[in-house]
């Protein structure tokens, strides 16, 4: 099935799409050309598909949704954001979008699969086969991909402000989108990431306080922590305090610390341990 | 020589001064009243008439070579304009170098302002009138259509368009890269004068939501409004009202600043979220330079402006070797294909054409008068 090839051989597949997709994206640019979002989303298409055969075969293998390790972690991650992007580019035609989203899906993969020793342990059962706890962690995830966008055009927002502001609008400066589709697209991703971090820690809090052993202290506060920058940068936008270049940075410097994150949550757990594979069986 | 079948005889901006152009310029009853009488030129197989304000031509296709010539006669006759005088400033052209002309015409690159795609339109006016009247054939028709999907291909596959060259234009350009769509914009329009009247009228053409004007002539504010279909306001008011204002065009002969940054930071309390932009035509400049420094706040001057309508022109002309490559190609496959039609033409008092078409010309029908 699926060719006979192994998850992690899939998921190169998808990062080389990923690959493909930026350097298409960065040859097109430099010609000073305007992009072509259908070519551009075609490839992060095929890429996305590659990642999904890729990710359900881990999943099959480990008997759940595959967040047992960074490397899957990174994975899904990225996953989420092209999830989210193919609904958000596609729907709002945001102009160097699937570029800039291409680059952070292939940053992602690549790095992911470049470091053997965040796939040398694969922790099966890791959700007990309790569905809801597999979704709580899968609707994070789901939200750091969400906020890898926001980061995106975050900083996309930065870069329009900067040309603007410097006057320099030549280049591949004229293709962003505009200030206030950004602004928008931005606080709709923050909007929507903070919803799905808060149902899923809505839904871990409740199995926590069932057993409050069952889960270890630095991940609560460093995922509480996270939740909770992202609320307050949430409310200060709509209360117009964070605005503008204040609020990109912001979006970028949190998801950075985001993505830091994920090696406390990833270390605290325990959960039984595979012996180092990266063969899925056939 | 079926070359000489084929000609584009007239005067444009490259070949005759603005004053020659005004004694050759065609008013809607002159265009009628020629296209009438060619209708009946002996010789000429069908004729198409180009008349804008920076040129006027007629494309031909004539059974012998001395066509040309009786155009030109009764062109100069119409015009009364001495056709000796007239060799010194016309543009004539015949084969395949006149189908390179019209293809270079409609896509822009043979235009005062290179890349501008208004004589797009006026080109497909030009064939439309003259295919309703009969005026035009095969040959025509075929190179006119192929003039327009060669325009279209030179517009999408370089960067002949890109970027605006006039300062009015440049200036919305900037307020789309700021707030998209214009048409929620509110645009303020200090001062009555006539670059900020193009600049609101560049504005309301490409869909601004709505327009106030404010002069420190109330009367005149007033006058302009009406004529804009704006409404209008003290002047003032401009510094209390500036939060209920997206877009502010300023472009008074004030002394001094007439907008300070104090009130623009009073404006951006009110609206945080939305972006306020300046665009400063004045000389001495209306706008104070320190509110630039604002968050969410832009400013650009009229050198500003200038300097990016100045890059995008260098840009557009950075494009005219690929263009007149591309445009190159296609007049020789196009050549290639109408030379043996042109070839085959019928000889002078011979005439095919249908007598529908001179009837209709010589009933007087409107031609279009030149459009600037």
């Amino acid at each position: 099935m699926f060719a006979g090839l192994t998850d992690r051989s899939w998921l190169w597949i998808a990062a080389g799409f990923y690959l493909a997709g930026l350097l298409l994206g960065t040859a097109s640019l430099l010609r000073g050309g305007r992009q072509s979002n259908a070519r551009i989303n075609t490839v992060i298409a095929l890429g996305y598909l590659a990642q999904l055969v890729g990710l359900w075969l881990r999943g099959r293998a480990v008997g759940g949704c595959p967040l047992g390790n960074t490397f899957e972690i990174f994975q899904f991650t990225a996953w989420s954001a092209i999830s989210l992007y193919l609904v958000v580019g596609v729907t709002f035609r945001l102009s160097l979008l699937g570029y800039f989203t291409s680059c952070l899906a292939a940053v992602l993969t690549l790095t992911s699969l470049a470091i053997p020793a965040w796939d040398a342990t694969r922790r099966a059962h890791i959700f007990g086969g309790n569905p809801w706890i597999e979704l709580h962690a899968a609707l994070a995830l789901f939200s750091y991909g969400v906020f890898g966008l926001l980061a995106l055009t975050a900083l996309m927002l930065v870069f329009r402000t900067y040309s603007l502001k410097t006057k320099n609008l030549g280049g591949w400066f004229s293709f962003l989108p505009s200030i206030l589709d950004l602004d928008q697209i931005s606080v709709r991703l923050l909007g929507t990431g903070v919803a799905l971090m808060t149902a899923s820690l809505l839904g871990g809090a409740v199995y926590w306080l069932r057993d409050p052993n069952s889960v270890n202290a630095g991940k609560i506060l460093v995922t509480v922590a996270v939740w909770a920058a992202y609320s307050i940068a949430l409310t200060l936008r709509l209360r117009g305090d964070l605005l503008a270049k204040r609020f990109a940075w912001t979006c970028l410097v949190l998801f950075g610390a985001a993505l830091v994150s994920l090696g406390p949550v990833d270390a605290s757990r325990h959960s039984p341990v595979l012996p180092p594979a990266h063969v899925v069986p056939r | 020589m079926s070359a000489d079948r084929l000609f584009v005889l007239g005067a444009t901006h490259h070949t005759a001064p603005l004053a020659v152009r005004e004694q050759l310029s065609l008013s809607a009853e002159a265009a009628a009243t020629l296209a009438a009488l060619l209708a009946k030129l002996d010789g000429l197989r069908e004729f198409a008439l180009l008349n804008t304000c920076n040129r006027v031509e007629c494309y031909g296709v004539a059974t012998d070579a001395g066509a040309a010539t009786r155009v030109q006669a009764a062109f100069c006759a119409q015009q009364q304009f001495d056709p000796v005088e007239f060799a010194q400033f016309q543009l004539s052209l015949r084969g395949p170098a006149a189908v390179r002309h019209l293809l270079e015409v409609a896509a822009g690159i043979d235009s005062q302002m290179l890349g501008e795609t208004e004589i797009f339109g006026q080109v497909k006016d030009a064939y439309a009138v003259a295919q309703a009247r009969g005026h035009t054939g095969p040959v025509l028709n075929r190179i006119f259509q192929k003039a327009f999907q060669a325009a279209k291909h030179v517009r999408t596959h370089t960067a002949i368009t890109a970027g605006q060259v006039s300062v009015a234009s440049v200036a919305v350009d900037l307020a789309h890269t700021i707030f998209g769509a214009l048409a929620e914009t509110r645009i303020l329009l200090l001062g009555a004068g006539e670059i900020g009247e193009k600049t609101a009228r560049a504005f309301q053409s490409r869909g601004a939501g709505s327009l106030t004007v404010a002069s420190r002539r109330i009367e005149r504010a007033m006058e302009l409004a009406t004529a804009l279909g704006a409404s209008a306001m003290p002047f003032e008011q401009r510094e209390p009202r500036l939060a209920e204002f997206d877009v502010v065009v300023c472009a008074t002969s004030a002394p001094g600043t007439v907008l300070s940054r104090d009130a623009a930071a009073a404006a951006m309390n009110k609206r945080p979220a939305r972006p306020l932009f300046f665009i400063d035509l004045a000389l001495p400049r209306d706008v104070e330079a320190a509110a630039a420094e604002l968050q969410n706040v832009f400013l650009f001057n009229l050198d500003d402006l200038a300097k990016i309508a100045d890059e995008n022109r260098a840009a557009r002309e950075a494009e005219l070797v690929k263009c007149r490559g591309l445009l190159a190609e296609r007049t020789e496959a196009l050549w290639r294909h109408i030379e043996p039609r042109l070839a085959s033409l019928a000889p002078a008092g011979d005439d095919p054409r249908p007598q529908s078409a001179g009837a209709a010309a010589s009933e007087g029908s409107a031609l279009p008068s030149p459009r600037v």
